[in-house]
C-alpha cells in the first residue's frame, strides 16, 4: 500500500494558506496506523523497564514521549527502531515493502563520521539504497532542505553543534523513512539553537510524510511540536494527551501553557 | 598567500638553525685545538670523508644495504603486527587466544636476543631481519589493537543501524577511526627499526653502515665513525618525515591537521 498517497498532508493540494496549518492527526481516527505496540514489556535482569505498553500511532502523526530519567522512554524508542527487542509483547509496523516501512533513529549525539565530508556523511543514510551520482544528488538535495548545501564539502569538525545535528537529521531523512525516531536529538543544544531546530524539524515533517516519535524531557518542546504527548511513568503510559493546537505554534501562549501544566502535574503526581 | 608561504619556509628553516650553529661551533673548537683530533674530527674532515666514500661508491653501497635491511625487516614485522592487531581488535576469540602470549614476549627486550640470534643465524641477513621485524612488531601491534578498541562504539552502532555490511563497517568506520593510533605505532616503530639495525650491524655484520663504522674504528678513522652516526640521524629523520607526510595526507579530517 502506498503510504504517502493515503495521507492527506500535501499543503499544495489543499486550498488556501490555512492548509499549511495542519490539523492534528488524532482528530482523524480514520487515518491508517503507522505502527502499534501491544503489551510491550522489557526487563533487564530483575529490573522491569517497560511494563505493558499499548500504543497505536496513525500515519503521519507527531508523537512526543515524555518521562523522567530512567522511565524507559529511550528503551521504548530503541524497540521501535529495532535496536532492542522487547521481552514480551509485539510491535506491528504498517506498510508494504521493507523500503516503505523503513525507520530511522536520531540520537542526542550527531554520530557523524569525523573522517567523511558532510555530503559523504549524509550518503550513509542511503547505504544499500542508492550509490554514486544518485546518492550524491539526493544528499545535496536534503542538505539544502536543512540549510547546509554550502557546507557539503567540509569536515564535520568545523561545524557547530546545531549544524552537526542538522547533518544527522539530513542523514536520517535522505532515504525518506516511514518512521523517524528521535532520542532527545536537541538535548545537547543551547536554547536558541533548540528553537531553530524545532522549527526546522516541524517544517520538514510537514513536507515529508513520516511518522515522528520524539523522546524528550522538555515539556515545552513536546507541546510545541507534537500532535500528541504520551507520558510514561514506571514503565507504563500515565497520560495520553492530544494537543489539538494549530501550527505554527507560538511560544509561551496561554494554550500551550495550559497543556504544559497538565503534563507537568501528571509527571509530578499532582494530577 | 605569498606571505604564508614565506612563513612556512621560515618556520621550516628555524628547525635547522640550532644544528647549523652547533656545527660551526664544533668546527671552530676543533681548529682552535679545544677539541683534540683523536676525540672528535672537525666537520670539514667529516665532509671530506663523506666525499671520499661517496666517490669510491662504498658509502652508497652501505647505505643501500642498510636501508634494504631496515625496510624488509620493517615490512615483515609491521605486516605481522598489523595483522595481529586487526585480528585481536576485531575478534574476541583471537584476542583471548594470543594477547597474553604476545604481551609476555613483548616484555623481553628484543636486543637481549642478540646472542641467541647469532647462534641461530650467524651474522647473515636473517639475523638482522629477525631482530628488526621483532622490534617493529610490537609498537605496530599494540597501537593497531588500541586504535581499533578505541573506535567510538556509538559510530559503530550508527553504521549498523544504517545497514552497513561488515566490510563497509570495517573500511568506513573502524579502520579510519583506528588510523591516528596506527600512525603513532608507525612512527614509534620506525625509530625502533633504525635503533635495532644499528645495534645489530655493529655487533654482527659484514656490510652496511654499522659495519662501516666498526671497520673505521679499527683503523682509527674517527671522521668515518662520525659520518656514519650522522647518516643514521639523517635516515631516521627522513623516515619520520615520510611517516608525517603520510599522516597529513590521510588524516586531513583530524582537527590537529587542519590549517588553523
Amino acid at each position: 500500500m502506498s503510504v504517502i498517497a493515503l495521507h492527506p498532508k500535501q499543503p499544495q493540494e489543499a486550498n488556501g494558506p490555512s492548509a499549511t496549518m495542519r490539523t492534528p492527526s488524532p482528530a482523524s481516527p480514520s487515518a491508517p496506523l503507522a505502527f502499534s505496540l501491544r503489551g510491550i514489556a522489557k526487563r533487564f535482569g530483575e529490573k522491569t523497564v517497560l511494563d505493558g505498553i499499548d500504543l497505536d500511532v496513525p500515519q503521519g502523526q507527531f508523537v512526543a514521549v515524555i518521562g523522567k530519567s530512567g522511565c524507559g522512554k529511550s528503551t521504548l524508542l530503541r524497540i521501535l527502531a529495532g535496536l532492542d527487542s522487547p521481552t514480551s509483547g509485539s510491535l506491528t509496523v504498517a506498510g508494504g515493502s521493507a523500503s516503505e516501512r523503513r525507520s530511522r533513529i536520531m540520537f542526542q549525539e550527531p554520530r557523524l563520521l569525523p573522517w567523511a565530508r558532510i555530503a559523504r556523511n549524509v550518503e550513509i543514510g542511503l547505504t544499500g539504497i542508492a550509490k554514486g551520482e544518485v546518492a550524491r544528488d539526493l544528499s545535496l538535495q536534503i542538505l539544502k532542505e536543512v540549510g547546509l548545501a554550502d557546507r557539503a564539502e567540509e569536515w564535520p569538525s568545523v561545524l557547530s553543534g546545531g549544524q552537526k545535528q542538522r547533518v544527522a537529521l539530513a542523514r536520517a531523512l535522505v532515504a525518506h523513512p516511514f518512521i523517524l525516531a528521535l532520542d532527545e536529538p536537541l538535548g545537547a543544544l543551547d536554547a536558541l539553537t533548540r528553537i531553530e531546530m524545532q522549527q526546522l524539524l516541524e517544517r520538514i515533517w510537514q513536507q515529508q510524510s513520516f511518522t515522528a516519535v520524539l523522546v524528550t524531557h522538555d515539556v515545552t518542546e513536546a507541546v510545541a511540536l507534537a500532535d500528541r504527548v504520551v507520558v510514561i511513568d514506571k514503565g507504563r503510559i500515565a497520560l495520553d494527551l492530544p494537543i489539538p493546537l494549530a501550527r505554527p505554534r507560538g511560544h509561551g501562549s496561554a494554550e500551550t501553557a495550559r497543556f504544559e501544566g497538565q503534563i507537568l502535574d501528571r509527571l509530578f503526581g499532582r494530577g | 598567500m605569498a606571505k604564508t608561504a614565506t612563513n612556512t619556509i621560515a618556520r621550516n628553516l628555524a628547525g635547522w638553525l640550532l644544528p647549523a650553529a652547533l656545527i660551526l661551533a664544533w668546527e671552530a673548537a676543533s681548529r682552535s685545538g679545544l677539541i683534540s683530533e683523536s676525540v672528535m674530527a672537525p666537520p670539514s674532515a667529516v665532509l671530506a670523508a663523506f666525499i671520499r666514500l661517496l666517490a669510491s661508491g662504498e658509502l652508497v653501497e652501505n647505505i643501500g644495504i642498510s636501508t634494504l635491511r631496515a625496510l624488509s625487516g620493517f615490512a615483515i614485522g609491521g605486516a605481522i603486527g598489523f595483522a595481529f592487531g586487526l585480528a585481536n581488535g576485531l575478534s574476541r576469540l583471537s584476542r583471548d587466544l594470543t594477547d597474553t602470549t604476545l604481551q609476555m614476549v613483548r616484555n623481553i627486550p628484543h636486543l637481549a636476543l642478540i646472542p641467541l640470534v647469532i647462534l641461530w643465524f650467524g651474522i647473515d641477513e636473517e639475523a638482522k631481519l629477525f631482530l628488526v621485524a621483532l622490534g617493529v612488531f610490537f609498537p605496530i601491534y599494540v597501537n593497531t589493537l588500541l586504535g581499533i578498541q578505541g573506535v567510538d562504539p556509538q559510530l559503530v552502532e550508527m553504521g549498523r543501524i544504517y545497514g552497513m555490511s561488515r566490510r563497509q563497517l570495517f573500511f568506513r568506520v573502524i579502520l579510519p577511526g583506528a588510523l591516528p593510533a596506527i600512525f603513532v605505532g608507525l612512527r614509534y616503530a620506525l625509530g625502533i627499526m633504525w635503533l635495532t639495525l644499528i645495534v645489530a650491524e655493529t655487533i654482527a655484520a659484514s656490510s652496511g653502515l654499522g659495519y662501516m663504522a666498526m671497520q673505521a674504528r679499527e683503523f682509527l678513522l674517527i671522521d668515518v665513525v662520525i659520518l656514519s652516526i650522522l647518516i643514521y640521524a639523517l635516515l631516521g629523520k627522513l623516515a619520520d618525515s615520510f611517516a608525517r607526510l603520510l599522516e597529513r595526507l590521510t588524516l586531513q579530517w583530524h582537527p590537529a591537521f587542519q590549517p588553523a
